[in-house]
């Protein structure tokens, strides 16, 4: 029987199309069909300024907006040669990893409540607001925050913003011990995530999955460690990895991610160093409010920057991060002029959920719910 | 700071390992190579992309075992049109490297690498969908993002932003 899970259902996590053929309850076949959020961001990028392709970037993963925003203006910032002072670097490393947090705990929270663990959703909600309101107090924004800026961030963060998160980094591991007193001894859970979807560390690395989904096969590769990006080589971390291959070694594995990044976020505040927050760079970087309202060049640029954008050098880059989800990279092309050539979103999603046929074919059709959960999908990113 | 111009030279950059694999194993396959930003491009030959793909996958120095991404350039109106980029990444060096192979804009095809990394598959079928390039011994090559029957292929420059209605 081929059977259709449809755009529109509570466990697919956005408008993702599976078509099942069964036979009873076994999976014989399984075949996404994906577009259904496809809105041509990558057609828009080329006709927007560089810096109006940032509230662009938001919008592709929607739980890691910061991420996503890093990762664009990383690659712009490579293609003009720009030093990011290390106070920008250390802000972005501590948003990103809140973000981490932030994406980790819809995942948590939506995957449990797939297979049956509802209290586990609003527990990893409730810390969700948490951050959603730090976002809110540096940006403005909760989710779509577009807070960083070529060559810098976009405005100092607040003056308490820095006590509030250290408030939460205190109770956050607590919190984790939460989620874990409720999930990991749990009978019921481990029966439904123990050796179910299955895939193995070849087929992981050959199929391009990437991020905890690879991880969680035995592959020990993460970009913040391997490949150090804004500074992430001054940071200590562990990087969780497990054997088995399923879904409760992928669980597994982000839960223990959760922790690190509250230790990330803890060694970033310690070590906060002082400074600007944007380049020295008078025609890419927006110049201080008030020095616009007082000084004639500062309004020049402004005024330059604003309608005609800045030119950037020929040539192209691939800049990869290390989002919650896999290596996210962007491949920026630029002709020359303000505006992009091409923006590609290689999104990490997208790779990661060509291993879902191998996960599924020939098992239970309830294991397909766990399965397209522990890759931890987001539609945005796989449709742009 | 400004960046540093880009090397092009064979000869200079001969030193970096995916460059020298493949020099040493077909010159005639590399159309030239460019080293930019700490990046290496390399231009490989249209007939020579599936072979060259393996040779780097099964490297045994530098195995580009990770198929980053795999997109297209659209350049028209020059020609050759289409540009078709591969990012290849060894996890075991650290090491990136980008291939370009360059397509005309009549009737683009290419062999398909996904019997070398099945995780092409998808990146293909969006190159198909969006640019028009035929990907020959693709198990599936059906549209991926835009409907079935949509007529016209959106990333090409000749396409407008708006969209037709």
């Amino acid at each position: 029987m081929i059977l259709n899970m449809g755009p529109q259902h509570p466990s697919t996590h956005g408008v993702l199309r599976v078509i099942l053929e069964i036979d009873g309850e076994n999976v014989v076949r399984i075949m996404p069909d994906i577009g259904y959020l496809h809105t041509g961001i990558e057609k828009t990028c080329e006709a927007k300024f560089y810096q109006q392709v940032v509230p662009l970037t938001d919008r592709i993963d929607y739980l890691c907006p910061l991420t996503n925003n890093l990762c664009y203006v990383l690659a712009v910032e490579k293609l003009l040669g720009l030093e990011i002072p290390p106070r920008a670097q250390w802000l972005r490393v501590l948003l990103n990893e809140l973000t981490r947090i932030n994406s980790h705990l819809v995942w948590l929270g939506t995957h449990a409540m797939d297979i049956g663990a509802l209290t586990v959703f609003l527990y990893c909600f409730r810390e969700r607001e948490d951050i959603l309101r730090l976002f809110e107090a540096v940006s403005g924004q909760r989710m779509m925050t577009s807070y960083f800026r070529v060559g810098g961030l976009a405005l100092p963060p607040p003056l308490d913003f820095f006590d509030r998160v250290r408030a939460f980094t205190k109770t956050f591991p607590s919190k984790v011990d939460e989620y874990e007193n409720l999930l990991t001894g749990n009978p019921i859970w481990t029966m439904r995530t123990k050796g179910v979807a299955k895939i193995t560390k070849e087929d992981a690395i050959a199929l391009g999955a990437s991020g905890p989904t690879m991880r969680g096969s035995g592959v020990d590769f993460d970009l913040r460690r391997d490949m150090p990006y804004s500074g992430y080589e001054n940071f200590k971390f562990k990087v969780p990895v497990a054997t088995e291959g399923d879904v409760f070694a992928r669980y597994m594995c982000r839960v223990q991610e959760l922790r690190e990044s509250n230790a990330i976020v803890q060694q970033a505040l310690d070590g906060m160093p002082e400074g600007p927050i944007k380049a020295d760079a008078p025609k890419v970087v927006l110049p201080d409010r008030e020095k616009m309202k007082t000084q004639m060049e500062a309004l020049i640029y402004h005024f330059k920057i604003i309608t005609e954008g800045f030119a950037v050098p020929e040539g192209e880059v691939y800049q990869a991060v290390e989002s919650p989800r896999g290596e996210m990279g962007y491949y920026v092309v630029s002709d020359g002029t303000a505006k992009p050539y091409r923006v590609h979103m290689r999104a990490a999603c997208l790779a990661n959920l060509q291993t879902l046929p191998k996960m599924c074919e020939g098992r239970l059709l309830a294991d397909v719910v766990a399965a397209i959960g522990s890759i931890d999908i987001v539609l945005g990113e796989i449709d742009r | 700071m400004p960046p540093t111009p880009a090397i092009t030279d064979l000869d200079a950059l001969k030193g970096h390992p995916s460059l020298a694999r493949l020099l040493a194993w077909n010159r005639a396959a590399v159309g030239g190579a460019k080293f930019d930003r700490d990046e290496m491009s390399i231009y490989v030959g249209r007939s020579f992309i599936a072979e060259v793909c393996a040779l780097l996958r099964d490297d045994a120095e530098c195995p580009f075992n990770f198929l980053s991404d795999l997109t297209c350039v659209d350049r028209y109106p020059s020609e050759p049109r289409f540009e078709v980029i591969y990012h290849l990444l060894s996890m075991q060096k650290r090491e990136r490297v980008r291939l370009k192979v360059r397509l005309d804009g009549d009737g683009p095809t290419l062999e398909s690498v996904t019997s070398i990394w099945p995780g092409a598959n998808y990146f293909e079928r969006e190159v198909y969908d969006l640019f028009g390039v035929r990907f020959s011994g693709h198990p599936y090559l059906r549209r991926l993002l835009m409907p079935e029957d949509w007529q016209g292929h959106p990333l090409r420059k000749d396409y407008p932003v708006e969209g037709y209605k």
